[in-house]
Parts: structure tokens; sequence; C-alpha cells
């Protein structure tokens, strides 16, 4: 684990994204931030603990940690890329000091906003590892390669949180476009959280 | 009649146990205090302030998605921080994410900015097409909170709750 981005091994996210969900083996759930995060997550396989989030930028990691403290058994990792991550830069002060143990939070760094062309964020040097440390999240880390990625998670999955996983990517776009049907999303999203049990009709 | 109630306060208090809305997120104010105080003070809730008022409905959609519900509280101005959100999240997934506004701008404010944001509050909400109801008599908060909030779980639709100066007193100046 690193606390610096020096010689940081840039990744590719949907890579990481299908590493991620080989291990979740307990239905964990996960967040999909807007854009490209919550593609990918997608392309990696569905799940019905997903939720892809098609608007409403950088909220993510609010809404996981609500998922979070609705069900404080159940590890929830929200998928959030930079450009998203400064629109909420003040949730993470939320995060640590309401703590959720089972919350994971996984950044996905490129620096770009790359889903509207690629235009630089205006935080493009900035290092949210740092960010998060001092906002509280007292372990938060940049995975330095693929490998150290698995290792992070493995810890998150063992280990109370919050967790602040960093990553930095390639430029390499996402592998697939999510299904935009948002009644859809949240009706799966919750029968995956055993939060509506009736059967479905046809 | 009116003077055998107990505050409006109390009132909401009571009607979020009755609908087991257990999960307050809020960005505060001033006329919220004494409500702030008591959901604070009362181990059946969990209570906590966020950065911003977006952070909150996405705090509530995930947790209401995962079986708890919640109240979102807030003053005038931080809910014309919302439409973006509002429109794309609850609206969209069909979230019944609750909102209780105190109600500024209105009623002998002294702040220009919060007269001219409270002129953008019901227009946004009935833009989004989102239910909203305005308690300002003692006597009708019960029904009017407790309804609203069952309304907005049984058909799945957010839904905002203002809080008048005529029910709570409001913000106001020394003279």
């Amino acid at each position: 684990m690193s606390g610096t981005t020096h010689n940081l091994k840039r990744m590719y996210r949907f890579d990481l994204t299908t590493r991620l969900v080989a291990k979740l083996k307990q239905e964990e759930a996960v967040i999909g931030g807007i854009g490209h995060s919550n593609f990918d997550l997608w392309a990696a396989g569905h799940r019905p603990q997903n939720f892809y989030m098609l608007g409403s930028m950088g909220l993510a990691i609010p809404i996981a940690m609500g998922v979070a403290l609705a069900q404080p058994a159940r590890k929830t990792f929200a998928l959030e890329g930079d450009g998203s991550l400064l629109m909420e830069l003040g949730c993470l002060t939320t995060v640590a000091t309401q703590a959720p143990k089972n919350l994971i939070i996984i950044l996905f760094d490129n620096g770009i906003y790359q889903i509207t062309g690629g235009q630089p964020t205006p935080g493009a040097g900035a290092d949210y590892v740092a960010i998060a440390r001092a906002c509280g999240l007292a372990t938060a880390a940049w995975a330095a390669n693929e490998a150290e990625f698995e290792r992070m998670l493995d810890n998150a999955l063992a280990t109370d949180g919050p967790h602040f996983i960093g990553c930095k990517l390639d430029a390499q776009g996402p592998k697939a476009q999510t299904e935009r049907d948002p009644a859809q999303i949240r009706d799966r999203f919750m029968r995956g959280m055993g939060t509506k049990k009736n059967r479905t009709l046809g | 009649m009116t003077q055998s109630l107990p505050p409006w306060h109390e009132i909401v208090l009571n009607v979020f146990k009755v609908n087991e809305v257990k999960l307050i997120t809020y960005v505060p104010d001033n006329v919220l205090k004494p409500l702030i105080q008591a959901l604070h003070a009362d181990p059946y809730f969990t209570c906590f302030p966020t950065a911003r008022e977006e952070e909150a409905v996405g705090i509530l959609s995930g947790a209401w998605m995962a079986g708890l519900r919640g109240m979102l509280l807030m003053q005038t101005s931080g809910f014309a921080t919302l439409p973006n959100v509002l429109a794309s999240l609850p609206c969209a997934f069909q979230i019944p994410v609750m909102m209780m506004i105190s109600e500024r701008g209105t009623l002998g404010e002294f702040n220009v900015g919060q007269a001219a944001v409270c002129r953008t509050m019901r227009p946004i909400l009935d833009s989004l097409a989102m239910e909203h109801h305005t308690v300002s008599r003692l006597d009708e908060c019960e029904m009017i909170v407790d309804r609203t909030i069952r309304q907005a779980i049984m058909t799945q639709a957010p839904a905002a709750l203002i809080l008048s100066p005529l029910l709570t007193g409001g913000k106001v100046v020394a003279r």
C-alpha cells in the first residue's frame, strides 16, 4: 500500500472491477457511480446487489453509506470517480465521523472527465488518498498495482472499515454501457438487498 | 383547543416514530433546533449532519432501498441546492426520499437572499411533480406529516413537508 502517488501503476478500470466482483461471495452491495464507474460494473456481470447510479453525480459514496447504515452486516462498496468525488468531497468527512464499519470506498482516479471527452478535472494533481486521510479515514491508501489492489480488497472484506482504496487508471474506456432503466435497477437492487420479496409477474 | 396540543417538534418526533422513520440527516437550521436536539437525545433515532443537502439525499436513498426509512431536515436555501439530484435519483428511481424544510424567506424575513430563494421552492417542487404540503397550523401538523410520510412510502415517491413560520414562529430579528 502506498501513501503517495509516486510510481503508482495506471490500471484498467474494467479489469479492476472484474477482480472486485470475483471476490464477492457474501452478496455484498456495490454502488456504481455516474458514468463509466457503473458501466464497467455492469460489464463485469450483473448481480442483484449492484446499483447503477445514472445521475446525481457525486452521490455514489452517500448512497453506499445509506445502504451500509441500513444493513450493518453487509459489506457495501462505493465505486466513485475522481471527478465525481470532487462534486461531493464533504461526504468523506461524514463517512469518517459516522464510520460505518462495513463501508468500502474505491476511488477510480484517471484525472479526467472521460465520459465528456477527456477534459482534465480541476484536481488533476490532487492526492485523493491524502484528502481522505485528512478527513479522518486513517487507513486510506493507494493500490500500487493489481496484485496490491486484490490484497487491499481481501483486507477490506476481512476487517472493519470504513476503508478507502485509491486506484490510478489508464485511459481505456468502458467495456459496455449500462441499461438505463432506473425503476428496474432500483427494484432489482431492493430484491438483492432482501427488502422487496414479492414475486415478479411474467 | 390548540393550547392542549404539544409543540410542533414533539408532534413531528412522535409521527416519525409511528412511521418508523429512524434515520435523520440534516443541515442545521435555527428553527429546527428543538427538533434536532430532541432527535439527538432519543436513542430510537440515528441522527447526524451532512456537509451538503445533496449528500443527505444520497444517504436516504441508499438507506431506504436497504430497508431503513429516513427524513432530511434543512432550510429553504438548502432545498434550492437539490433539483438535479432530486430529478435524477429519487424521482427517476422512484425512491421515497422525505424532506422537511423550515421555511425561510417569508413573513418577516430579514435576509434578501433567503427571500429570493424562497420563491423558487414551490415552483421547483411543482415542476418535479413532487408531493408537497405546507404545515401552518398546530392542529393540522400530525395529520399532514403522518399522511405525507405514509403516501410517500406507499407510492414510492419523494415528498416535501414545508414548515411555515405560522407553525414554528420562524426566525425573526429583534425590533
